[in-house]
């Protein structure tokens, strides 16, 4: 696997400057993510409204791949219905996991698609699913009150 | 480096490719390659001699249970212990240091007591001792560090005190890789009455270690970060402390007499040894130590010496790597160097390298509370082994040099 193929150009530009990296003033919910091994940690900070992902932002340290990953997947999920953001966090899972391998099935996860070659690197996995695990954690239960 | 280059034909790992390149084996800390003879022990041990010591008559187990006892000399002799009964076999440093808190800890250490111990330790030299602290009403006192990053004088001086009944260092730090005064530390901790529990995972495979001039109480490491297999590792303790000390583990073969209520226990070192040993492991770590002293530690020493003072006056002229324990103001460096890459993640930073056939370590290096002392929250690490040769640590820096290009950042 080529390093160009891990650190591609949006990968770069998400990590070192994510736009996403603030606070919320009206977060719902805000719920830390952990990789205890590398010390990744984020803290992803949610405003649910009428079942939708009204806003979203993060803070935290990490390598440069989680960081990116997180970013992306919350210019993903602002504006979607709570139910979509789910279904994206598992595709998002399941494509970084390699169950999933369909490019079709895969296309809806746009941008995030630049993370796909982590999944040939299983010491990296962890870092790229982090944020998604947290989201998938966070909206369990539709996204009621977490702090 | 005529020296490892030589050492270097005895390990075959060494030999093969990482990611198509030839490798740079730079992570030492965390665990040695194994060279022929071990492994050759091994084979030796389960092709010709396997069987249960200490239990059948015949010629086998006979043989087995000679291969373990001598294997316990051979490390009696190898840390100049008084006697082969002070030699426990465990899994690794980890379990021993276990051993230490649950056996003497929890029956020593009683509430409003302390227990010592270094902010530098790796978590298996203080997980234990907090749960000791809290499970016991006890509390837990940290010595900090100077500006140099050794221990702090000053808080050996003043933090161990009549009521310490407990303090842990490590010999040398798997962080810092600075060697601490063991000493001194020992000796403060016995004019209080207290023990001094000695971690030297980082020692043993890298200096000559003798348990009775450091006059420690408890000594422990692991084997394989000093070329034997994974899975064998040593407790080393007092004979009059461990023979009052209660067992760790009870079950098979550490036992006297047993009947439906009562048992009496076997006498040391047996006491703490429950069930079927590492005999094979055993066999391996006599052969390490073999082949560790026909080298000997005065040339492993030099070897790792002229590597860290080869690479650390290069790391210092790049403006973007930031060095942490490199500025000792003591001649006590050993060949463990943690660094981090200004704007990039270790672990980007491990990654970028292992493209390039380089392995380092990236994370917290199983010490949080050093990381966080040092205000960091994970760091990459380098440590060499007497295998090293400056070429390994040409393609280290060379590697070093690209990462911050890779993801995009300029090259200062």
């Amino acid at each position: 696997m080529a390093l160009s193929d891990i650190y591609t150009e949006v990968i770069g530009e998400h990590s070192r400057d994510p736009e996403n990296k603030r606070h919320l003033p009206h977060a719902t919910c805000a719920l830390r993510g952990h990789n205890p091994s590398c010390g990744d940690e984020i803290t992803l900070e949610l405003e649910i409204e009428d079942g939708k992902v009204k806003d979203a932002s993060f803070t935290g340290v990490g390598c440069a791949i989680s960081q990116a990953s997180t970013d992306i997947m919350i210019d993903l999920i602002r504006g979607r219905e709570v139910k979509e953001a789910k279904h994206l966090a598992q595709l998002f899972i399941g494509m970084i996991k390699g169950e999933v391998t369909d490019e079709s099935e895969l296309e809806e996860l746009d941008e995030a698609l630049a993370l796909k070659g982590v999944a040939h690197m299983p010491a990296r996995v962890k870092c790229a699913v982090l944020a998604w695990h947290t989201l998938d954690h966070a909206l369990e239960d539709d996204g009621s009150q977490k702090k | 480096m005529s020296d490892a280059q030589e050492f270097r034909r005895d390990f075959p790992l060494l030999h093969t490719k990482m990611n198509g390149q030839q490798i740079a084996y730079l992570d030492n800390g965390a665990t040695t390659q194994k060279p022929e003879q071990v492994i050759r022990s091994l084979c030796t041990y389960y092709g010709g001699c396997n069987a249960n010591p200490h239990r059948g008559a015949y010629a086998l187990s006979v043989e087995a249970t000679d291969i373990y006892e001598n294997s316990r000399a051979r490390v009696q002799k190898f840390i100049n212990a008084k006697r082969p009964e002070e030699i426990l076999f465990t899994k690794n440093a980890t379990e021993a240091l276990n051993l230490v808190a649950y056996s003497y800890g929890l029956t020593n250490v009683n509430a409003g007591d302390e227990i010592v111990i270094t902010v530098a330790e790796h978590h298996s030299n203080l997980v234990p001792w907090q749960y000791v602290a809290k499970a016991k009403g006890a509390t837990l006192k940290y010595i900090y560090l100077e500006d140099d990053a050794n221990l702090s004088d000053e808080d050996i001086e003043t933090k161990i005190t009549e009521k310490t009944k407990v303090v842990a260092v490590t010999q040398v730090s798997n962080v810092l890789g600075l060697k601490n005064d063991v000493k001194k530390v020992v000796k403060k901790a016995h004019s209080v009455g207290a023990v001094c529990v000695v971690d030297g995972s980082q020692s043993v495979a890298h200096m000559k270690v003798d348990v009775q001039d450091l006059d420690a109480d408890f000594f422990a490491f692991s084997g394989h970060k000093m070329l034997s297999p994974m899975g064998i590792g040593v407790l080393y303790g007092k004979y009059e402390i461990l023979d009052k000390m209660p067992p760790f583990l009870m079950g098979g073969d550490m036992i006297e007499y047993v009947h439906e209520q009562d048992t009496t226990f076997a006498e040391l070192p047996a006491k703490f040894e429950a069930g079927t040993q590492n005999v094979g492991g055993a066999a391996g770590l006599a052969a390490a130590i073999d082949y560790l002293e026909s080298i000997t530690f005065d040339r492993i020493e030099a070897i790792e010496k002229e590597l860290v003072d080869y690479a650390i006056p290069q790391l210092k002229e790049l403006p973007y790597i930031e060095l942490y324990g490199c500025d000792s103001t003591r001649d006590n460096k050993t060949g463990i160097i943690t660094f981090n890459v200004k704007d990039v993640h270790p672990h980007d930073v491990a990654t970028i390298l292992d493209s390039y056939g380089v392995a380092v370590r990236a994370g917290h290096h199983c010490a949080q509370p050093l990381m966080e002392y040092l205000g960091q929250n994970a760091t990459c690490r380098a440590s060499f082994y007497l295998y090293n040769t400056k070429e390994d640590v040409d393609r280290w820096i060379d590697a070093l040099k690209k990462v911050r290009g890779v993801l995009g950042y300029g090259t200062v």
